[in-house]
């Protein structure tokens, strides 16, 4: 696209920007309890507010209400919707983005204010505009532009009862990462597979079975972790292991906030811990909140399955 | 009196932590949110165009997640509490077979007006963020 095309194209969409979308509407069917306890019921919304009449009119509103998260669903479409929207000041700017590439699609933000409560038999009525649209944006999708429709509810006094902006992503696609389409179900992420090799894979192996184990040195009896072919000590590459009992002490921690690890649960804390026998084992505190967490807080382990092909031991306070 | 107990603003300090809740992404969450508030699109109900868009399965439509998002506050500041606004930021999609975790903590209380702000982040169990942002309550100012 040349810079002029770009222009034209520009001054195309920027024309759309206050233009109406729908004049003030009628909902088709008034504020009602049905639709409210349809609402309630699959949301898992046991707010008495909604659905509970004689608790509403001893309350301080005296009658429900309908949840405010309904306030766009009164005037929605319907059915229709399935087979296309009726064209409208929206669609054709939509129409114009996927005539020019942008055919991707991606609401980004929604926010509603609420200035009055609504309650069965009440009329929502709503007007909505092209608020604003954004210069071009290079955006991880691809370049795009954003614009915003601005929704405004009325109700059957002319009250004004509340508003929504919704802002969505018209983009051009880019080359994406393969998706997740083939697959029948979704995998829930595991923990990163502990690394096996020809030094350590004999401790994975006892872990595996509810054991922690501590290497030791056949020559000078000193203890190591982790696993190594040779002594620090005095050189030697003759081992054997004890069994750690996991009673240990906090020497120091830190909580991972960001990024989070897929299969791992949060929060997360890491910590340092000196094992009885001697050695430091790098572990996870669980069992209490993370600020009870401190230097020196007296921990015991126990070899736990923590996902379905990793056992590990985690830290509890002793 | 009631069995229902809602906060004063009084009982409320900024830093305070909402119960979270663990919300299972079902099918039947999914196309019945979608059809509760009157979304008919149909990548909310049909699988077959949900896949054409890039995705394993159907997935949760916007109104849904705002529906959530105030129950969450609510059932945490109980009915008395009048929601005056939700702004939320869009992230992941919620599928089938997830787990939506739903956390959140006051960030402003406003004991003059009586009114609270909450950030809530919603994450799924698979890819993360899938909504992020704030409901500001009005609480009674006394019980």
């Amino acid at each position: 696209m040349t810079a002029e095309d770009q222009k034209a194209f520009e001054d195309e969409i920027y024309a759309f920007v206050g233009r109406e979308v729908c004049p003030p509407t009628p909902a088709k069917d008034d504020v009602n309890s049905t639709m409210i306890r349809h609402w309630a019921e699959i949301l898992g919304d046991s707010n008495p507010a909604y659905t509970d009449e004689a608790w509403a009119k001893n309350s301080a509103r005296g009658k429900t209400i309908a949840p405010p998260a309904m306030l766009y669903v009164w005037n929605q479409e319907g059915f229709a919707a399935t087979t296309g929207r009726a064209p409208d000041a929206q669609t054709a700017l939509v129409d114009l983005f996927n005539q020019h590439g942008y055919t991707g699609v991606l609401g980004t933000n929604v926010k509603q204010e609420y200035f009055r409560e609504v309650s069965p038999g009440d009329t929502v009525v709503m007007a909505m505009t092209i608020d604003n649209i954004s210069e071009r944006k290079t955006t991880v999708r691809g370049p795009g532009y954003f614009f915003e429709t601005l929704a405004t509810f009325t109700n059957q006094h002319g009250e004004t009862i509340g508003t929504q902006r919704f802002k969505v992503l018209k983009f051009i696609p880019q080359e994406q990462p393969a998706a997740a389409a083939s697959e029948d179900t979704l995998k829930v992420p595991t923990r990163i597979a502990s690394p096996r090799g020809h030094d350590n894979k004999w401790w994975w192996d006892a872990c595996d079975e509810g054991k922690i184990l501590i290497q030791r040195c056949k020559n000078c009896q000193t203890l190591r972790h982790p696993p190594r072919p040779m002594c620090g000590e005095c050189q030697s590459m003759e081992w054997d292991s004890i069994e750690s009992t996991l009673d240990g002490e906090v020497l120091s921690h830190t909580q991972l906030h960001h990024p989070k690890i897929p299969g791992y649960q949060y929060p997360l804390i890491c910590a340092v811990i000196k094992l009885a026998e001697g050695t430091n084992i790098v572990s996870n505190i669980v069992g209490c909140e993370p600020s009870e967490v401190h230097i020196g807080m007296a921990v015991k382990g126990v070899v736990e399955q923590v996902d379905e092909k990793t056992m590990l031991p985690q830290f509890y306070p002793a | 009196m009631s069995e229902y107990k809602t906060l004063t603003c009084a009982e409320v300090s900024v830093g305070d932590k909402l119960p979270p809740q663990d919300i299972d992404i079902t099918t039947g969450l999914v196309v019945c949110g979608a059809l509760a508030t009157r979304d008919f699109e149909p990548v909310h109900h049909n699988k077959a165009a949900a896949v054409a868009t890039g995705l394993p399965d159907v997935f949760m439509n916007i109104l849904t997640s705002q529906g959530l998002m105030t129950r969450f506050a609510t059932d945490w500041s109980g009915p008395e509490a009048v929601v005056k606004s939700l702004d939320l930021r869009l992230g992941a999609p919620n599928v089938p077979g997830m787990v939506m975790t739903m956390t959140g903590e006051v960030t402003a209380v406003d004991t003059e007006n009586g009114i609270v702000d909450i950030s809530v982040l919603g994450e799924n169990n698979i890819w993360g963020m899938h909504m992020q942002g704030s409901v500001q309550l009005a609480l009674p100012q006394e019980a």
